[in-house]
């Protein structure tokens, strides 16, 4: 097990010109400036002390989040914009578990993350000691993969290994877990060398398979209602330019999955519009009826299919993933390809693929889209969350980076605002997340600095995690905060408006706090705006503001989300249509 | 239902069989027995699964979830080819004098053995296919058996394939 070894005996065996003894904790560092981080997010605590004093003296960027959900969400957004992996860093027992929620989100978004926890030291593992849980444990069926360091010399391979298997193949999160002593135990190999990884069992497959691409484009020839779904695996390869040329080089229609806005320009002529429980009409009934569907990675969601049997009914499927598990497991599959989205489209780019006599099928969808657009009822006073994600949208002209929390602002932000580009677009759509769009639109803002960051979120779910306001007092991050507050947990209300007769058990929540006050507390900007003319001026201000601001957004209480598809329903039988 | 025998060979890290049990718990997969063994190669063992699952994309499901684990480095579904499949049980059966040469005698033709024996319970240790290690405990049954211990079965793919398997024919 752990062999302690003098700081003589180790400087004779690392032979390095460093005087002092190399610690675990000083590996660590090392290894992850080797991997390029660049910000870490983090809270420290007993385990991870050595951690955090081999940062004091060797400093890699630390955001220091006000709880532990907040870190990892923020490394959430950060790894979504950037495309790079977000690193989070948090103590043994309670700081670990507090990261639960975070990573089970990570896993289901396929966010690449490597989130390091402190663990009790090797010799009490499995005492119940102070602080200890068990987080290998725990998070086994939530993470891509996850470690424990049971000797600093394996620390190097370990990370290394880490970040490779977060950022390649499908991302997803990695946890590594290092008992105190391990990062006390001095490092006795000569350096930290950067080899090659060794995994045997994973060798993600990247490259399309020639004969299933030229089906593909057989298949894509013969049909007569073709339709393409971009999901969030577009996004990941960085493949949006060319699905875009895919769309405009072929005339093929295509809508998004929630997590694929973004992948195509939201007010594209081929693009339909969000797909799913709340996706739009032509979106819908493109699905239903379509005869060739190809899925460039998206996971055949159940938001996103509704009642699989009655799931893009005559189509033959195509479905192009990273990660075979993910094909054939809910839909049948015809054509399956197990690829990267990007040299999955690049592959089909160069073999010029022309559709043949599709126009009636689009004219079909454009009058489809034309005569049941998403549509909301104007009113005289007050202002509609519909209406509120427009002018935001107005005032940033589709440009900027927006994040959400859940409920109905997160379909309705999912809805209304159209998308100029990609990688611009932040929410929680497997898990569902409460709490996670604020902390993840600091991520995002840390990520890109430059860029207008929004976070739109609900009254509720702001208050999950509203105690990240100190961030952007500490830091000046000019994250622009909309609280679209309907003085409800709006998306089960309509659940029990719609489902339960309009008994609204523990859904209205009238009692807040002072949103504008909550700024004030923080040093931070804030307003509370009631009518659209006033949203007009405060939206335009705050766009343009350098600095952080936070708006209290009073919209209509009683308002649904619809386009519905009803749970155990069939893309074609959505409410609220017209 | 369908039963399946699946065997995984995985590299030996810690929480490996945590890991891929829990995983077929995540995904609801109904698990009869599993058995875990290194093999001839140092840091390598082997596990077997008999699992019955409904239907063929269910099995699919299995086999690429298994694959998706980073620490499995192969993953066979051998149930249709030619295998050969053992399994171990130790049973402890009441036998009073007055039945204990009845007993024997169904001992014998199947190859157990007895390896304990008391005033009125023998121990006896039986190994086969589990076909056959069941059909044993129906025939000691009756006589009562105190208590019973099975280690599932493991399983090899023969060397000799008689019937050409489904992957053997894209050949
Ligand atoms: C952590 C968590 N708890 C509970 C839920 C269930 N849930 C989904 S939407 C919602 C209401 C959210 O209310 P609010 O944040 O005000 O947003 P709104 O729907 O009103 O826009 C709830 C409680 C969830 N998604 N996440
Ligand atoms: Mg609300």
């Amino acid at each position: 097990m752990s062999v302690q070894v003098n700081t003589k005996q180790a400087e004779a065996l690392g032979g390095d010109v460093q005087k002092q003894a190399v610690q675990g904790a000083d590996i660590f560092i090392q290894s992850l400036q080797n991997e390029g981080v660049e910000m870490i997010f983090g809270y420290p605590g007993g385990a991870v002390l050595p951690i955090y004093d081999a940062l004091y003296k060797n400093p890699i960027p630390h955001i220091l989040a006000r709880h532990e959900q907040g870190a990892i969400h923020a490394a959430e957004g950060y790894a979504r914009v950037s495309g790079k992996t977000g690193v989070v860093i948090a103590t043994s027992g309670p700081g670990a578990t507090n990261l639960v929620t975070g990573i089970a989100d990570a896993m289901m978004d396929s966010l690449p993350l490597v989130v390091f926890t402190g663990q009790v030291a090797s010799a009490v593992i499995g005492t119940d000691a102070f602080q200890e849980a068990d987080i290998v444990g725990i998070t086994q069926p939530i993470t891509k993969h996850n470690y424990q360091v049971k000797d600093v010399n394996d620390l190097p391979r370990i990370i290394h290994e880490a970040f490779h298997i977060a950022s390649t193949g499908r991302p997803g999160p990695v946890l590594v877990d290092i008992p105190k002593n391990v990062s006390n135990e001095v490092f006795t190999m000569a350096e930290v060398k950067q080899t090659e990884v060794n995994l045997p069992g994973y060798q993600p497959t990247t490259t399309p398979n020639f004969l299933q691409i030229q089906k593909v484009a057989q298949a894509i020839q013969k049909a007569e209602k073709p339709l393409v779904l971009a999901g969030a695996g577009v996004l990941h390869a960085k493949a949006s330019e060319e699905l875009t040329t895919f769309i405009e080089q072929t005339g093929l229609p295509v809508t998004n999955t929630l997590l694929g806005l973004g992948t195509i320009h939201g007010e594209h002529e081929q693009f339909l519009g969000m797909a799913g429980m709340h996706g739009t009409y032509a979106a819908n009934m493109a699905i239903c009826e379509c005869d060739l569907l190809i899925n460039f990675g998206a996971r055949f969601d159940d938001r996103l299919t509704g009642n699989l049997e009655h799931f893009a009914p005559n189509a033959q499927v195509i479905h192009i993933d990273i990660d075979p598990a993910e094909i054939g497991k809910n839909v049948p599959t015809d054509i399956p390809i197990v690829a990267d989205a990007k040299e999955a489209l690049q592959a089909l780019l160069k073999l010029g693929i022309k559709t043949d006599g599709i126009e009636q099928w689009s004219n079909h969808l454009n009058s489809m889209k034309e005569e049941y657009p998403l549509h909301y009822k104007r009113e005289e006073e007050g202002i509609l969350p519909q209406e509120a994600i427009e002018l935001l949208h107005k005032h940033t002209g589709g440009d900027a980076i927006v994040t959400t929390d859940v409920g109905q602002h997160q379909m309705w932000a999912a809805q209304y605002y159209k998308f100029n580009h990609p990688d611009h677009w932040v929410t929680s759509g497997g898990l569902g997340t409460m709490g996670f769009g604020f902390p993840a639109a600091i991520g995002a803002q840390l990520a890109k600095p430059k860029e207008t960051v929004i976070a739109i979120t609900g009254d509720g779910g702001f208050q999950m995690t509203l105690q990240e306001l100190s961030l952007l007092q500490e830091s000046q991050i000019p994250v622009k905060v909309v609280i679209l507050n309907n003085q409800c947990l709006g998306m089960v209300r309509q659940w029990q408006q719609t489902f339960y007769q309009e008994r609204y058990s523990q859904s209205l929540m009238p009692s807040q706090p002072d949103f504008v006050k909550l700024a004030e507390a923080y040093d931070l900007e804030g307003y509370k705006v009631t009518s659209l003319d006033e949203a007009d001026e405060v939206f335009e201000k705050a766009m343009n503001s350098n600095k952080p601001v936070l708006i209290d957004c009073r919209v209509k209480q009683i308002e649904n989300v619809y386009p519905m598809v009803a749970p155990g329903k069939g893309l074609h039988e959505m409410l609220g249509v017209k | 239902m369908m039963k399946r025998v699946i065997t995984t060979t995985v590299i030996n890290q810690s929480g490996v069989l945590n890991r891929v049990t829990g995983l077929l718990m995540k995904r609801q997969f109904n698990i009869e027995s599993i058995t875990v063994g290194h093999t001839e190669q140092p840091g390598i063992s082997k596990m077997t699964f008999v699992v019955h699952v409904e239907d063929q994309r269910k099995l699919e499901q299995l086999l690429k979830q298994l694959q998706k684990q980073i620490d499995v480095l192969k993953v066979n579904d051998i149930s249709d080819k030619a295998i050969v499949t053992r399994e171990l049980a130790l049973i402890k059966v009441l036998s009073p004098p007055a039945v204990r040469s009845e007993i024997t005698s169904i001992i014998e033709p199947f190859r157990a053995t007895v390896i304990d024996m008391s005033k009125n319970v023998i121990t006896v240790q039986v190994t086969g296919d589990p076909e056959k290690v069941e059909a044993f405990i129906d025939l000691v049954r009756p006589y009562g058996i105190k208590e019973m211990t099975r280690t599932g079965a493991t399983a090899f793919v023969r060397e000799n394939q008689k019937t050409p398997s489904q992957q053997l024919s894209i050949l």
